[in-house]
């Protein structure tokens, strides 16, 4: 392995990753089927990949909403619009904050693991022992995997969401004193369900999560046997994971609007 | 085995969790808020002008949130915009002579119904007609004025 | 180089469960089989020995169909492993177990789950029939008692004896041992002779075992094949073959550093490489 030649254009490289990819998706999909019988597998890597980020999801989620709040509070405050503060959090969560953070911290926090999962299942033969097994690894390792990171996303964009919300209203009704009432109604006359609560929370969260687990998937599963390998790979993974993200959220926005 | 059953229960809690901040999120911080609201009875008004009013856009009575508009029309003949006002059950003691305007929360903040209480001792019923209106406050028409009239902002500013 | 060997496998060729005919592959270039013939008796225990990087493990793994090969012939059990369907293949590795060299054991569950793990993925025994044949199995390899740790908890040995219970958990018609005594102490290493040839004796499997450890194999296998340079150079009877005479078994098992296998991986001039040459 030239790791090391290949780390001066990490860049590059990760934009080579999110095509490769792209095409190991045929691959997945075409175990889809198989890996419906490994139900309980699915369930198990959705407690990994979903439920053991939620810590870190709802603290994060809580402070985005906080400062947002405190930061809009003294820009609408110059124009006496602060009763809007409600509405311009729920809006900036759910439109962009909300997936776009969601998803990069569940490449740092998820994708990375799914990814030295694989790839260490690679390098101890672990994988080859299922192929010797009978037992496909694409179909019992990799793709519930896959589809548990596509059904935990958009959940834990909720989560987050609504903790921002609850953090957005810490600040501007309990701390800054906009009235509850106020706050409340210019929200819900402001914000559509399915504008910016389906768009944005559940489309691009969906999205986001599709993209960052095929990405730490196929990391894993493309990874050279080796302790050098799998630490390189993740590190791609969020690198690569993190270029997807942010263009993609650009093309969504541009094609939403 | 135990183990297993364990992450079925934690991953069902999980997904519950997710359902319920959507639900949430949908329901409580949306526009459906206001949809969903029971009984109600209906109001007419026309104005003028209603600048940059939208539809659901909310009712007030002294600050209070008391309806939303439901519809915003234009009358061919009159050239008048007819806005029709869908406003709670609860609220069916506002005198007939009130008056309805086109208000702005703050300087640029969206634009709201205010009702001003009247005197009459009848109230208004389904289907009635605001009479009284005034239409919204253009920020254009106001600097315009201010342009014509002179500065007098030029005072205030000195003083500092 | 081959010519100095007669009749390169002399070996029985009437009841093989594995043919190999002419195999060749290559990897980048560098010929690891070249024309490979071999059979593997049905229901013995044939021991196949090699300098280390001739392509025992790559030869098991042409077996099981992991790694196709270049060209030639392999047949298990009458059927072209080359030309078998993936559903074909997976239904081939049901009948034969393969003890990796690095036991591979599943990290995410315990010891009695990954006994079980193939029974589970095959079939819907009622947990109980699981349970029994897991135990069973786990007493045969003598860590019963272990069936609750985890992977990272065991010894080296220990896995290596975890994973050979879980290659005989269906009982296959064909078990492949990757140096199973590598790292075993001698009680240890007794246990998993006498298991291998129990196996192979009272259920009839037939076994083929990659080691270096001549004693061992001398204990248990009945015929030695000794593979170099990308053929088969002896075969034998495992207590003979150390002195049929010829070149090859003479520097193998006399652990002579220089004759026809060379110690170095193929390289160029060393006194070039180093910069020597133009001096020199
Ligand atoms: N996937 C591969 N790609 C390229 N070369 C390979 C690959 N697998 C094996 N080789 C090469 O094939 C040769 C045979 O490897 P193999 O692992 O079969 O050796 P071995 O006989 O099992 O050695 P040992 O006794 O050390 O385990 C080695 O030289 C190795 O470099
Ligand atoms: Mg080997």
């Amino acid at each position: 392995m030239n790791a090391r030649v290949k780390r001066r254009n990490l860049v590059v490289e990760g934009l080579a990753q999110i095509g490769d990819a792209g095409l190991f998706l045929p691959t997945l999909l075409a175990a889809m089927p198989r890996s419906l019988r490994y139900f309980r597998e699915i369930v198990r890597q959705i407690w990994f990949t979903g439920a053991m980020s939620l810590i870190i999801i709802m603290t994060c989620g809580l402070f985005v909403g906080m400062v947002l709040a405190l930061q809009l509070y003294h820009v609408l405050e110059i124009f006496g619009g602060t009763a809007s503060t409600g509405t311009v959090v729920a809006l900036s969560v759910y439109r962009e904050l909300g997936p776009v953070v969601t998803a990069l911290l569940f490449a740092g926090r998820a994708g990375t693991s799914i990814t030295a999962e694989i790839g260490l299942m690679r390098a101890t033969d672990q994988l080859s022992a299922m192929e010797m097994m009978a037992v496909d690894p694409v179909a019992y390792v990799v793709t519930p995997r896959f589809i548990a990171g596509i059904i935990a996303m958009p959940l834990l964009c909720c989560v987050f969401s609504a903790m921002a919300i609850f953090g957005g209203h810490l600040v501007g009704v309990t701390w800054l004193g906009i009235d509850n009432g106020t706050f409340w109604s210019n929200m819900t006359s402001n914000v559509e369900v399915w504008k910016d609560v389906i768009d944005g929370v559940i489309w691009k969260g969906l999205a986001f999560g599709t993209v960052v687990t095929l990405i730490s998937v196929h990391q894993g599963y493309t990874t050279p046997p080796t302790s050098e390998g799998v630490a390189y790979a993740t590190t791609r993974t969020v690198v690569a994971s993190s270029i997807a993200i942010l263009a993609l959220d650009f093309v969504l926005t541009a094609f939403m609007m | 085995m135990t183990q297993r059953r364990s992450y079925a229960v934690g991953t069902g809690l999980f997904i519950v969790l997710g359902f319920a901040a959507l639900a949430y999120l949908a329901t409580q911080t949306t526009s459906l808020v206001n949809v969903r609201h029971g009984d109600s009875y209906t109001l007419k008004a026309r104005f003028t002008n209603i600048g940059q009013l939208k539809d659901r856009a909310p009712v007030k009575l002294a600050g209070v949130r008391i309806g939303s508009v439901q519809s915003i029309q234009l009358e061919p003949q009159k050239l008048d915009a007819l806005v029709t006002l869908s406003i709670d059950k609860r609220f069916n003691q506002i005198p007939e002579d009130s008056s309805a305007s086109v208000l702005t929360s703050g300087l640029l903040g969206d634009q709201y119904i205010g009702i001003q209480p009247g005197g009459s001792p009848d109230s208004f019923k389904n289907g009635d007609e605001v009479i009284l209106t005034q239409s919204a406050v253009q920020l254009e028409d106001l600097i315009g004025k201010f342009l014509v009239n002179g500065s007098p902002g030029d005072k205030d500013k000195k003083k500092p | 180089m081959t010519d100095a060997i007669a009749s390169p496998d002399s070996a029985p060729t009437g009841d093989a469960l594995v043919r190999v005919r002419g195999l060749t592959t290559r990897f980048s270039g560098r010929t690891v089989f070249d024309g490979l013939d071999l059979d593997i008796p049905r229901g013995k225990i044939t021991a196949i020995m090699g300098p280390s990087g001739t392509g025992k493990t790559t030869l098991l793994k042409h077996i099981t169909g992991q790694t196709p090969a270049d060209a030639g012939e392999l047949l298990v059990d009458g059927e072209d492993v080359a030309k078998l369907s993936r559903e074909g293949l997976f239904k081939l590795r049901e009948r034969v177990g393969y003890l990796f060299q690095n036991s591979a054991l599943l990290t995410d569950f315990d010891v009695f789950e990954n006994v079980a793990f193939p029974l589970r993925q095959h079939t819907r025994l009622p947990e109980e029939l699981i349970r029994d044949i897991v135990l069973n199995k786990l007493q045969a390899v003598g860590l019963r008692g272990a069936s609750r740790l985890m992977p990272s908890e065991l010894s080296g040995g220990m896995a290596r004896r975890v994973a050979l219970a879980r290659a005989i958990v269906f009982d296959p018609m064909l078990i492949l041992y990757d140096e199973p005594f590598v790292g075993l102490d001698p009680i240890a290493l007794n246990q998993v002779l006498k298991l291998i040839r129990t196996l192979n004796e009272t259920l009839g499997i037939t076994s083929v075992l990659v080691a270096h450890e001549l004693a061992a194999i001398q204990q248990i296998a009945d015929r030695v094949v000794l593979i170099a340079n990308g053929k088969v150079v002896a075969s034998g009877d495992p207590k003979e073959i150390a002195n049929d005479g010829s070149p090859w078994t003479r520097q193998f098992f006399g652990g002579e550093p220089d004759g026809p296998v060379p110690f170095h991986y193929p390289a160029g001039d060393y006194a070039a490489e180093l910069g020597l040459g133009e001096t020199a």
